[in-house]
């Protein structure tokens, strides 16, 4: 997994509540097997019926085409538990998303690949908004060491992450890996479990051929 | 909602933390914890890329015996498919097929008599067991939570996770309890609790939460109607919904195929019998419904809050206040087509979608064939009817639900999740108006720029054979 440090980047802001996973990454992409995910990000919204882009949309702007950050409404990543929607942000440039709180699966999802969510209050998303437009470049820097979220020269807020997904960001740990490690405390885990709740485990060796 | 973690009583615990204690193997801090997974279940279109990690990583599914596997996203739902009949599901299938066969999971093949829609089948093979975890990559798998099992969605990355360690790191949810006081009126069903749940509330209420649905009229509910609650909790907000079990769940899963049998069931029944709330427990957010004055529910807009009794209105965006909402809604709106305070009923409808994990199970294709029969769908309406599982279609076909939705003039489908997911070419086009028992109203969810109203299964039947939204009540008996 690639680390999260320190992002400085254009920030784009979509401000609507409640964006799903499935406007992040329609499913047409997800079946068109081999797609680019990036491409495909708010495929909905960016591009016409007809394909062509839809140059109202704010990615599709000059100045945010190279967006690395996303500001946005409450609730982002609601919906479906689809991994691709983070993938397609990732794929597009975006590392980071600020928003007054996430879809809990798309909160997970996004640690598991290196992106991360900032969670701040609607009033601080609205002052980086207000700040990035009126700056000569919607510019934020985004600090995973010193917590905080700034416009250069202007505010600076600080947010707070759990350190165990801050440590695991900021050094790209492997979580299977880790997890790999404590076979030991499985195996004794199911050989206890296997006595109290043996119904658990012997329906489906039955089936195994 | 009201926080009273304050007054917790000493030693009570929900059924959700009795369940949650049972599973923890390790403590890992920083408030992580890593849980046993006793069942994962695995569908076709997302699950490669999990699969690719392990053969990168040269290592085995850890407990394929607890890993049970099924096609139902992308597989054509033609009477007659095969695995190229949806040609873009064709490489989803065979790397699916290839998968289970390589790493030796249970699978249900295109042509199994127990295939169906993953969430479907979980209960009604008896796979999914109160006291259990659950988790497969779709977040509808909250639907398990119906027979007292603590069961939610995940992303592939943690189903890598769960088939290389066949356990999951969690952070321990908040315990959110919704008491169901009062008894539903006639006409009036599970799918339209919920989303009058849901509309209260709204679609962030459950972030964060685990919730359990409890009292009368939680009681009341057949499981089938429990598990079209406990299904839409992802819409509510919550990974996770769940339903303290009783003798109804107990006669449900007796004899299913992989339910416990003999001695093992009576033993497994005595310890099911103490997953419940104990009387002291609290949680961390309460509220209480009374079912008695529901009306049947539709969507108007693009998100599951936004649903109304079938005699509301529209909304008017303008008097919203805060800008971020009031945008919201405006796009809703427009993307709907539908004007600020327009009644719902008699707005016209294009297509009707019977089926989905919320509401695909035989009870739902009876509620639907009771207004259908003797009657034709409206000129100019494409309606579909998809069994949730190939034995719900067997069985409505021995009972001759089929014969009911044909001679009316409806599609009669073999079992996946065609119209709800759209990923298996069962879609709507673009600008058309469909009324759905599916479960996301979501822009495009049903085909790129796609009409979506949410409903129950009486009230698509009913819009279907009328050609416009209206109060199936009116059409019963």
């Amino acid at each position: 997994m690639q680390t999260f440090d320190k992002l400085t980047g254009v920030a784009a802001p979509l401000l609507l509540e409640n964006i799903n996973t499935d406007a992040i990454i329609p499913v047409p992409w997800i079946v068109n097997f081999g797609q680019d995910l990036g491409m495909g990000l708010f495929g909905g919204w960016r591009y016409g019926g007809d394909g062509a882009e839809n140059p109202a949309f704010i990615l599709n702007q000059s100045s945010y085409r190279e967006a690395r950050i996303l500001l946005t409404g409450q609730n982002f990543g609601c919906g479906s538990s689809r991994e691709e929607a983070v993938w397609a942000l990732l794929g597009f440039g975006i590392r980071c998303v600020i928003a007054p709180s996430f879809g809990d699966i798309f909160f997970e999802n996004s640690f598991k690949n290196g992106l991360l969510p900032v969670v701040l209050e609607p009033d601080g998303v609205a002052t980086l908004v207000r700040e990035t437009a009126a700056a000569r470049a919607p510019i934020l820097t985004v600090d995973l060491e010193s917590c905080a979220v700034g416009v250069p020269g202007g505010s600076s807020l600080p947010f707070t992450i759990q350190e165990g997904r801050r440590r695991a960001l900021r050094m790209g740990l492997d979580e299977v890996d880790l997890t790999l490690a404590r076979v030991a405390e499985i195996d004794a885990f199911q050989a206890a479990d296997r006595s109290r709740r043996p119904w658990i485990y012997r329906q489906g060796e039955r089936h195994i051929r | 909602m009201t926080d009273t973690r304050a007054s917790t009583s000493p030693g009570s615990r929900t059924l959700f933390d009795k369940i949650w204690d049972d599973h923890v193997v390790a403590d890992l801090g920083n408030g992580a914890f890593l849980l046993h997974v006793d069942r994962h279940l695995v569908h076709e279109m997302t699950s490669y890329r999990a699969f690719d990690a392990l053969r990168r990583r040269g290592i085995a599914v850890r407990n394929p015996e607890l890993t049970f596997a099924v096609v139902d996203h992308v597989v054509a739902t033609s009477l007659d498919r095969a695995d190229d009949t949806n040609p873009a599901g064709r490489p989803f299938i065979r790397m699916w097929r290839q998968n289970c066969d390589e790493f030796g999971i249970t699978h249900f093949d295109i042509d199994d008599h127990r295939q169906g829609i993953v969430h479907v089948i979980g209960p009604e093979l008896g796979i999914d067991l109160p006291g259990c975890t659950l988790v497969c990559g779709d977040s509808h798998t909250s639907s398990n939570g119906a027979l007292g099992a603590l069961a939610w969605g995940i992303g592939a990355s943690e189903v890598e996770h769960v088939l290389a360690t066949q356990t999951i790191i969690q952070r321990k949810p908040k315990a959110m309890r919704i008491w169901f006081d009062g008894e539903l009126g006639p006409g009036v069903c599970a799918k339209d609790l919920i989303l009058y749940v849901i509309g209260r509330l709204g679609t962030a209420a459950g972030r964060g939460y685990t919730v359990e649905y409890a009292g009368p009229g939680m009681s009341a509910l057949s499981i089938e109607g429990r598990l079209t609650v406990c299904n839409m909790s992802i819409e509510l907000g919550a990974r996770a919904g769940l339903i303290a079990p009783d003798d109804r769940t107990f006669d449900y899963l007796a004899g299913r195929e992989f339910a416990p049998k003999g001695r093992e069931w009576e033993d497994a029944v005595a310890h099911w019998r103490a997953l419940r709330s104990d009387d002291h427990a609290t949680f961390d957010a309460e509220t209480v419904i009374d079912c008695s004055p529901v009306k049947p529910q539709i969507t108007w807009g693009t998100s599951p809050q936004d649903v109304v009794a079938v005699d509301g209105r529209v909304p008017d965006p303008s008097t919203e206040t805060d800008p971020v909402r009031r945008r919201t809604l405006e796009q809703a709106l427009a993307y709907i087509g539908l004007a600020p305070g327009a009644a719902l009923a008699g707005t016209k409808i294009d297509y009707a979608f019977i089926g989905s994990c919320t509401n695909g199970r035989y009870s739902d294709l009876v509620a639907a064939a009771e207004i259908a029969r003797g009657r034709k769908v409206a000129p100019g309406v494409r309606a579909l009817v998809v069994p949730g599982s190939t034995q719900i279609k067997i069985a409505a076909e021995r009972a001759g639900l089929d014969r009911i939705f044909r001679e009316a003039g409806f599609e009669w489908r073999s079992a996946g999740c065609s119209m709800c997911v759209a990923g298996n070419g069962d879609t709507v086009p673009a600008g058309k108006r469909c009324i759905s028992t599916s479960n996301r109203n979501f822009e495009g969810r049903q085909g790129p720029g796609s009409r979506t109203h949410l409903a129950s299964p009486a009230s698509v039947a009913a819009a279907a054979v009328s050609g416009a939204i209206v109060d199936a009540r009116t059409l019963a008996g």
